[in-house]
């Protein structure tokens, strides 16, 4: 895909900036408007509510389109107290935090953004990035409810970054490679070869450990303590209006697909079809990905919807004392099967 | 230990618990009445918007005496001899002319009392519930039938048959007084003078003519 776009484009720096931005404008920004629609509605259904049903026609398609039309008239409120140069570059640097991991995720056999060695490790360190961006945001707002979610955000994602990587770590015990395409490429076949059956129960165990883990690193329900909106107004982004406001949401939710993209490639098999060769291919290979993502996504969504909040230490609880000791068992456990 | 793992079971197995019922929620109907679209069906004895029918209406002021936040205005006119006002669906005799009949329906409180005392039945609670206002003025219903020439017009008539009555009425007192103050002259006099202003007009026996006979019992006889 690069190099076809470097030979139509005739140079390096305009394909790597269209290859940049490819997954921003056909998929994160498209995706952002339909899980927002999306998040309402399954919300409302699972009160037995209908959720936004008037614009647009059809269930309300529109709402988020509004929505977002809205929020781009919107002023542009900054807190005279606040410190402007940071409460300005918060939110991009929440949004670079989560959009960089883009460029390291394989879409398809044919499409990775950037076909590094170390995809995996650079998906982890990268993504850190937002817990800066979450600081600055809640440090320059200059109100307390801001730095409390701040602060607590970056408690919650750093602690949790650790069974994240842990989980992660068993398959990549298994693999001998942090390359993500390698990896899929490792999966191919039926769906008994996705690595989540892989040395059972062990990368099982280690998937459910990544996904809870997942959900407290995009401070998702019920890890959303950073941003609780019964203690702390809205945590970090309560200064924030208007476009800013949107620019962390988009975040959020990129975000949300990231880690689930990163779930799905890592322990789903990624692009690759359950039937094997069947339906296989880059363009279906685009479909499966996409599919497993979106089906993670719902998953978070449907746990939002479900649990309540925990306590903060429930949520150091969590962290430290079941996920990280168990994704170490799962480590501990897949080098076992491995040797044997 | 036992109560780690314990924790650790029941967290799990809990978390699934809520899933599977949000997940049945997902599919279950739901329970949201889509307002301007779909309506509940109300109550039949439903009390909503006031409505006043004015061809019955008799200007009696009942509704207006029973209502206990005073959201009803009615004033009247008398009609004057020759005025035909028809009568009610019910077939009372209308004897009043209704200059103004107001309700502040911002005032209502929806009991219905006005409802019970109405003799002909003409104002009543309906099933409209949609009317709100911009103009808290707009708020005020004016059920008047009549427009405001013919308002000023009954009125003229009314102070003009008022007028009248109340020269009879002085001059029958002046009559009156002109008459005891002759008598109390004349000095014991036999009964006022027929005819006299005032005094009760005996009827002519005449009048009475025609139905004063009474028919012949004739059919009956035969038959016993």
């Amino acid at each position: 895909m690069v190099d076809f776009l470097k030979n139509m484009l005739g140079g390096d720096i305009p394909a790597y900036v269209v290859v940049a931005m490819l997954p921003l404008f056909l998929w994160v920004l498209p995706y952002a408007l339909f899980a927002v629609w999306m998040e309402r509605k399954v919300s409302a259904h699972m009160q037995d509510r209908l959720g936004p049903m008037r614009v647009g026609g059809w269930h309300g398609w529109a709402q988020t389109i509004a929505d977002i039309l809205k929020l781009i008239q919107k002023e542009d409120i900054v807190p005279a107290a606040a410190d402007k140069k940071l409460h300005l570059l918060a939110p991009f640097v929440v949004f670079v935090g989560s959009y960089a991991a883009f460029a390291a995720i394989p879409f398809s056999s044919a499409f990775i953004g950037s076909d590094i060695n170390i995809g995996l490790f650079y998906i982890i360190a990268v993504s850190s990035l937002v817990v800066v961006g979450i600081l600055m945001a809640g440090w320059s707002s200059n109100n307390k409810w801001s730095l409390f979610g701040a602060m607590r955000a970056t408690a919650q994602i750093v602690s949790y970054e650790i069974p994240t990587a842990l989980a992660l770590l068993s398959v990549v015990m298994l693999t001998g490679t942090l390359d993500l395409q390698r990896i899929n490429f490792l999966q191919s076949g039926p769906v008994w070869n996705w690595f989540i059956f892989a040395k059972f129960p062990f990368i099982f165990v280690a998937f459910i450990i990544y996904f809870v883990a997942s959900l407290a690193e995009t401070n998702r329900t019920p890890f959303d303590i950073p941003e609780a909106e019964s203690e702390l107004v809205a945590g970090y982004h309560t200064e924030y209006s208007g476009m800013k406001f949107a620019i962390f949401f988009l975040a959020e939710y990129g975000n949300m697909f990231a880690v689930s993209a990163i779930g799905a490639t890592v322990f789903l098999g990624g692009w690759n079809s359950p039937f094997g060769e069947f339906l296989g291919g880059p363009v279906w290979g685009l479909f499966w990905f996409l599919g497993k993502g979106m089906f993670l996504v719902f998953v978070q969504m449907w746990l939002r919807w479900t649990l309540p909040r925990l306590r903060v230490d429930q949520l150091m609880h969590v962290s430290w004392k079941v996920l990280t000791p168990w994704a170490f068992v799962c480590m501990l456990g897949v080098g076992v099967l491995t040797m044997i | 230990m036992k109560e780690y793992f314990g924790d650790i079971f029941k967290g799990i197995w809990t978390v699934l618990v809520g899933m599977r019922v949000t997940f049945n929620h997902l599919f279950t109907p739901a329970v949201t009445i889509q307002y301007p679209d779909v309506r509940l069906k109300l109550p039949e004895r439903a009390r909503n918007r006031l409505y006043v029918n004015m061809d019955d209406c008799i200007g009696c002021d009942q509704c207006s005496a029973a209502c206990p936040v005073s959201c009803i205005r009615i004033e009247t006119v008398k009609s004057v001899a020759g005025d035909d006002l028809g009568t009610t669906s019910t077939g009372q005799k209308k004897r009043l002319w209704v200059t103004t009949f107001d309700i502040d329906i911002a005032k209502c409180c929806y009991c219905a009392l006005c409802v019970y005392p109405c003799p002909t039945e003409c104002i009543k609670m309906t099933d409209v519930y949609e009317f709100s206002e911009y103009d808290r003025k707009n708020l005020i219903y004016n059920y008047v039938t009549l427009s405001d020439t013919e308002i000023a017009d009954v009125k003229v008539k009314a102070a003009v048959a008022e007028k009248e009555a109340a020269e009879k009425k002085a001059a029958a007192a002046a009559a009156a007084k002109a008459a005891a103050a002759a008598k109390a002259a004349a000095g014991p006099a036999p009964a006022m003078p027929p005819g006299a202003p005032g005094s009760p007009v005996p009827k002519p026996p005449a009048a009475d003519q025609p139905s004063a006979p009474k028919p012949p019992e004739s059919p009956k006889a035969p038959k016993s």
